[in-house]
This record gives structure tokens, C-alpha cells and sequence, in this order.
């Protein structure tokens, strides 16, 4: 099988560094990648020129993931997928990897990024990290058995855990080298208020000062890329909506946009702009579940319900749209799911009125507050260069002064059309990250404003019937049509083969589907690039000289959503 | 009681009858929230729907402080032997919400992580419909674990007799 799109050769751009890679395969794939196939002995040298030098500086690392071709040659297949900030290119790098031998070198110790993600790796497709750190399993459990992402993993083998298996660092037995005063080791988590959800954090405190701690996760895998394996494209958009179950409307635009790009198509003009208005609702709403518990955790209550009340007052408007509050499943690949109601108009408008004093008022309360700030300020503060070492994106990046937004960066949905700040704090702390997320609610009503003065009129979803189900009206009158519904229901839409990876900025970075096809009805393969994912593996790091009250006005503020996180 | 006309009149019941009612009209939830039904959750103890009208908004984190067990959320196998844990710390009588599709039933995520219905370890009493419920299906079932407090069908009454 071959997953590349009918591409164009391309200068190999690593030529002029390496010496001997003129023989790479390099080639522009449809998706805008420059796509390096290197093999594993030369990976490391690949990457590191891809890093270094500054004509390439690719320093961001956005996703590693592994793909399972037991019919080729080599089952493997190891993809590396880089950004460079400053020059906007992205690069893909493919490495083959055999059965019998299923090993690369890690990159941890050129983006720091590559640890959770090589972790993740091993764990889901059992391809081996040389030199990884801490090469163990990340999203299943102790107890498991196998690497579920394989294709011949049978998606409903399950393992049991018991109590007595679960996982405490090696580090927690250890004596501490600095024994003189006392040290102790806590544990938060998976089931505490404060890890809204099922994080759990390993801590050790000399005094009340963590000096070290570990996180661990996968509490909430739910099996979503295995999942999405065994379903019809169209029936992936409700496994996306929980994935961040905040601002569910946004994955389902952005796994939308994927396919849609896969197919060649793209949606009527009213749905995109339908997508748009909908989408930074979902953004509002997230931040505002964010501030609300972040301001929850320093003690102040007040704002979380008040922060309820439009979040409230958008779930009508989605509800009104879609039929669901939280997990609408509203896009489809090609549009909408239906048409907006009649009111939509005067909804969003009531809505545009209604909002900002919500935020005025927590602004006004809170951003201020001695207490607050006394909580907050350079309390988990990250630089610039760690924050994208980490392969961070979305708010928090922005709190380090990294004005990265793909809204910007590369648009969709026509955001290039829309009238917007960036906001970019400096400090990088927890209230710097604060100050952005509020900011960014008004830039989202701002954004909102200029869409619904401008949406066109027209249909919510494509006519091309490869892709969407022709109207019922004409189901039941035009044997055509009937024919496109029938072979839709069935077979679903057959997605031409190839592999593209799409982004779209999420309530909390960039938010990346890696999608593979085989040209059947079913995706090969879904890769979500998690923006939580990075995030949080910066967090033990972050907590290092910090008190334990400070871990937990960290995390809210970092807003680690754990369907994203864990999948 | 006191009568309207200042004379005292006497209310006879059972001690049963009184505990249940005293139980039911005061309910402290535990929300085991792992994912999407949690934030649903809020929304249903927030103040647009204000779970309190029912006696049960004191939400309590800790399993020894409370006694309604709300799980919101998948549980998946790593989660599992945790959920059990806290079941077993929280003290008697306890009763247990299984809110959403997947605590019920795993929901539509038939996976190799994922619990196939939170009764395969500890004793359900309501199974909340949804993905996710609305909040108002939510209180429904609340409403519905007090019915059973109040004529002692709850699986923890079942248990001790």
C-alpha cells in the first residue's frame, strides 16, 4: 500500500547540510509538507539539521506518531511532524521501521517535546525509543498487554487492572541524595477536586517545597484512534466532539476541514462562516470553564457560577442549532449537519449583548485582586524558548510572548477576513496566561461580530454526493439521489488514498488530525495532535521550587482537558 | 406539631420511614467526574439549575463525607480499581448514580480501555440515559434514587437484608 498523495518532487532542502542525503526522498505533499523519507540510522542527523540550522529552524515539534502497514515491506512506519515558527514551513519526516526490529533513535533530547509522544508511541504501536529516558507505557495501563494501535490488536481485548498494579515512580523508594531534612512523598489524584478529572500527580516535598514530581495519565483512554478505525468517516465526528468536550464544536470543524481536504472539497460559504461563529462561541465557553475553575482553585467561587450563566446562555444557542448542549456533532465533512434555526441571527446578537459583561465583571473583580495576583504572579512562569522546546501552543504559549495562532499562522475558514488581535502576555506565569484567556474571549466576540454581519446566504452543506447525502426531498423523487443516499449509508464516503495532517487552533493550541487512508470506507488511521498533550508534560517541570497550593493554581491555569489529553 | 389553634397533635411513622426521608432530602454527592458528564454535572449544581432545590448541593470530595456516589464520566480499566477504592471508603448507606452512557454501559466506546458499564464492580441504583444527559435528566434521576430511599429498594437495602 502506498499513502502518498499524487505529489510533486521538490529540491531536497537538507541537500546543502548533509552530506550523502541527496539520495532522501523529499517531495511537497498536498497538505503543504515538505516530506523527508529518511531511514532510522540517519534520523537523528536529519532532525538535528532540520533543528539547527537556521534556513530550516524548525522548532517546533508538533506530533510523533506511529502507522502499521502489515503489508509492506516494513510494517512500520515512525512520522515526525515539525514546524518552524519563524519561516512558517512544516516538514514531515517518515521513517520505515521493520517487525522483527522495531527500534529508532529518540529525539528527547533534541525537542523536549518528544518524550510523552514517543511514550505514546511505544505504548499504542510497541515501536522502541533507543535512549528514551523513561521509555514506559503512558495512556494503557500496567497490566496491559500488546500495543492496541497494531492492526491486528483486537479492539475490544481488554486487560484488567488490579489495585495492587498501579504505577509509583522508581524515584519515590529511592532515598533523596540530599537527606537531611524531611522529605516526603504525596500523591494527588487520579480522583481530587483539584485535577479536574483523572490526572494524577507523584510529588516529593522537602518540607513543603516539591523538588520533584511526576505525572501520570491515561486515566480517561478511551481508545478514540482505535475507534475511529472501525467506523465510517462521517461516524468519527461525535468520537471527536469528546475529545475536549469544552468547545466540542471546534474538533469536529477541525477533523471536518481534514477530510474535507483529503476529498478535495470544501464547504459552502455559509457553513463556513456558520463554523466560525460557532467555534469561537465554543472558544468562549472553554475559557470561561477554565477562568471559572482556575479562579475555583485560589478560592475564588464567585466567578465559577457566574462564569455559568452564558455558558449557559450558548448552550441554548448550540442546542437551538444542533439538538445537543455539549456534544453537538454539528459539523459534517462538507457543512453543516442541518440548517441554523430562523433565529439564529437574533440569538447570536442577544448573545453578542449579553456576554461582555461577564467578562468586564470577572475582569473588574478579579485581574486586580491582590489576593489573586499574589496567587498567580510568576508562579509557574516559562520562557519562551522552554515553552516551545515543550512543543507548547495555543494560550499558554501565548502567555510566553509567542504570538502563534493558527488563525493567523496559516488561516482556515476564512480567518484571514476577520479583523483580530493576538493577545500575547510576557511573563509566561499563571496569571499571564489569565490575562490571555480573557482577552481572547472578547477577540472571539470581536470575531463573532464580523461574521454574523457577513453571513452569506445559501445551502449548509456541499452537493458534491461523494461526500454528502443528497436532501431528503429529492431522496424520495430522483432515483440519482437515491442511489448517492443508499451507497452513502452503506459504504460511506471513500476518501481517496493518502495522508494529510490538518490543524486548526483549538480552545487550547493547535489541535492537528494526521489522517491516513486506504481509499476505503473507514479511516486507516487518525492521529490526534493534542494540544493538552504537550502542555502537560511540561508540568512536573514546572512545579519544581514551587509549594503545593502553587501545583494546583498551575494545572487549572494550564486547563489540561483530559478527553483531549488522553483520548 | 403544633396546631394552628395552639393545641399539640402527635405525627406517628416509622423509624424507617423518618430515616429515609431524612436521607433522601439530603443527599451529599460525591461527583466521580472523569469526562464530558462532569462538566454536565456542574452545569446541573450551578445556578441555572440548582441542584440544592433537591438537598443535594453539598458537594463533597471526600468518599467519608458523603453518600451518593455520581459517576460522570467513562471509566476505563486503569480508572477502575480507583472508582472501587472510593466506593468502599464511602460510609453506609451509600447509593450509587451511574450518569451517562458509558458508566452505564461504556457508551459507544466498546474499546480496550474502556469499562463495560460500572456494574461490573460496584452496585448501581439509577442509570442516567444521555451522551450526556442533560442536566435535567440528571435531577431526574435523582429524583428517582430518592423514590427508591424512601420505599428501601435501593441496592444498599437489598444488601443488608
Amino acid at each position: 500500500m502506498t499513502v502518498s498523495n499524487p505529489d510533486t518532487a521538490t529540491p531536497n532542502p537538507l541537500a546543502r547540510f548533509i552530506p550523502g542525503s541527496e539520495d532522501l526522498k523529499v517531495i511537497t505533499a498536498a497538505d503543504g509538507f515538505t516530506e523527508i523519507t529518511a531511514d532510522r540510522s540517519r534520523l537523528i542527523g536529519v532532525l538535528r539539521v532540520l533543528r539547527d540550522r537556521p534556513e530550516l529552524d524548525c522548532n517546533l515539534l508538533l506530533d510523533v506518531c506511529g502507522v502499521d502497514y502489515p503489508m509492506n515491506e516494513h510494517r512500520f512506519e515512525v512520522v515526525y511532524h515539525l514546524t518552524s515558527l519563524a519561516k512558517g514551513h512544516r516538514i514531515r519526516v517518515r521513517v520505515p521501521v521493520d517487525e522483527d526490529d522495531p527500534r529508532v533513535p529518540t529525539a528527547s533530547g533534541i525537542w523536549k517535546a518528544a518524550d510523552w509522544f514517543e511514550r505514546e508511541t511505544w505504548d499504542l504501536m510497541g515501536i522502541r525509543f533507543d535512549g528514551h529516558p523513561n521509555l514506559r507505557r503512558i495512556l494503557t495501563h500496567e497490566a496491559f498487554q500488546g500495543h492496541a494501535l497494531r492492526k491486528d490488536y483486537d479492539p475490544e481485548k481488554r486487560w484488567v487492572l488490579t489495585e495492587a498494579e498501579t504505577f509509583v515512580p522508581d524515584w519515590v523508594t529511592e532515598p533523596d541524595e540530599e537527606e537531611d531534612f524531611e522529605t516526603q512523598i504525596i500523591n494527588i489524584g487520579p480522583s481530587h477536586p483539584a485535577t479536574h478529572g483523572t490526572l494524577r500527580i507523584v510529588a516529593r516535598l522537602d518540607g513543603e517545597i516539591i523538588t520533584r514530581a511526576e505525572c501520570e495519565i491515561g486515566y480517561l483512554h478511551r481508545c478514540f484512534e482505535k475507534m475511529s478505525e472501525t467506523h465510517s468517516w462521517s461516524e468519527v465526528i461525535p468520537y471527536t466532539d469528546r475529545l475536549n468536550y469544552c468547545s466540542s464544536m471546534i474538533n469536529g470543524v477541525g477533523y471536518a476541514l481534514a477530510v474535507e481536504h483529503m476529498l478535495g472539497i470544501e464547504a459552502p460559504p455559509r457553513a463556513q462562516v456558520v463554523r466560525v461563529i460557532l467555534s469561537e462561541f465554543s472558544r468562549i465557553m472553554d475559557h470561561a470553564v477554565c477562568l471559572g475553575a482556575a479562579l475555583v482553585d485560589v478560592g475564588a467561587l464567585t466567578n465559577f457560577w457566574y462564569f455559568f450563566q452564558p455558558r449557559e446562555e450558548i448552550y441554548t444557542l448550540l442546542e437551538s442549532c444542533a439538538g445537543g448542549r455539549l456534544t453537538v456533532s454539528y459539523a459534517r465533512i462538507g457543512g453543516l449537519a442541518h440548517e441554523v434555526p430562523a433565529d439564529f441571527e437574533d440569538q447570536v446578537r442577544y448573545l453578542l449583548g449579553y456576554i461582555p459583561k461577564f467578562v468586564d465583571d470577572v475582569d473588574k473583580l478579579v485581574s486586580t485582586n491582590r489576593i489573586f495576583r499574589g496567587r498567580t504572579e510568576g508562579i509557574g512562569a516559562l520562557s519562551a524558548e522552554e515553552a516551545l522546546a515543550w512543543g507548547w501552543t495555543g494560550p499558554c504559549l501565548r502567555a510566553c510572548g509567542v504570538p502563534y495562532d493558527l488563525r493567523r499562522a496559516r488561516p482556515y475558514l476564512g480567518y484571514e477576513n476577520y479583523d483580530f488581535d493576538i493577545p500575547v502576555a510576557s511573563t509566561g506565569d499563571s496569571y499571564a496566561r489569565y490575562l490571555v484567556r480573557l482577552e481572547e474571549m472578547r477577540q472571539s466576540l470581536r470575531i463573532i461580530e464580523q461574521a454574523i454581519d457577513n453571513l452569506p446566504d445559501g445551502p449548509v452543506i456541499t452537493d458534491n454526493h461523494h461526500a454528502a447525502l443528497p436532501p431528503k426531498s429529492k431522496v424520495y423523487t430522483e432515483m440519482e439521489a437515491l442511489i448517492w443516499h443508499f451507497k452513502l449509508i452503506y459504504e460511506g464516503i471513500k476518501v481517496p488514498a493518502g495522508s494529510a495532517y490538518l490543524a486548526t487552533e483549538g480552545a487550547n493550541g493547535e489541535l492537528g488530525y494526521y489522517v491516513v487512508s486506504d481509499g476505503g470506507g473507514k479511516p486507516y488511521r487518525i492521529k490526534v495532535r493534542p494540544p493538552c498533550f504537550a502542555i502537560f508534560q511540561a508540568y512536573p517541570h514546572l512545579l519544581e521550587g514551587h509549594l503545593v497550593p502553587d501545583a494546583i493554581a498551575i494545572l487549572s491555569s494550564l486547563n489540561i482537558i483530559a478527553g483531549e489529553l488522553d483520548r | 406539631m403544633r396546631q394552628p389553634d395552639g393545641s399539640s397533635a402527635l405525627l406517628t411513622t416509622r423509624l424507617e420511614a423518618m430515616l429515609a426521608w431524612a436521607r433522601k432530602n439530603s443527599l451529599w454527592p460525591l461527583p466521580f467526574g472523569t469526562a464530558c458528564c462532569a462538566i454536565e454535572f456542574m452545569s446541573t449544581v450551578s445556578s441555572h439549575y440548582d441542584l440544592a432545590r433537591f438537598g443535594a448541593e453539598v458537594v463533597r470530595f471526600s468518599p467519608r463525607q458523603s453518600d451518593m456516589m455520581i459517576v460522570a464520566g467513562t471509566i476505563t480499566d486503569k480508572m477502575a480499581p480507583v472508582v472501587k477504592r472510593i466506593y468502599d471508603q464511602m460510609a453506609e448507606p451509600k447509593y450509587v448514580v451511574s450518569m451517562g452512557a458509558c458508566a452505564c454501559t461504556g457508551g459507544f466506546y466498546r474499546a480496550y480501555h474502556v469499562v463495560q458499564g460500572v456494574d461490573e464492580f460496584i452496585p448501581v441504583d439509577v442509570y442516567v440515559p444521555g451522551c450526556p444527559p442533560t442536566p435535567e435528566a440528571l435531577i431526574g434521576g435523582i429524583l428517582k434514587l430518592q423514590e427508591l430511599i424512601q420505599s428501601g429498594e435501593t441496592q444498599y437495602d437489598r444488601l443488608k437484608s
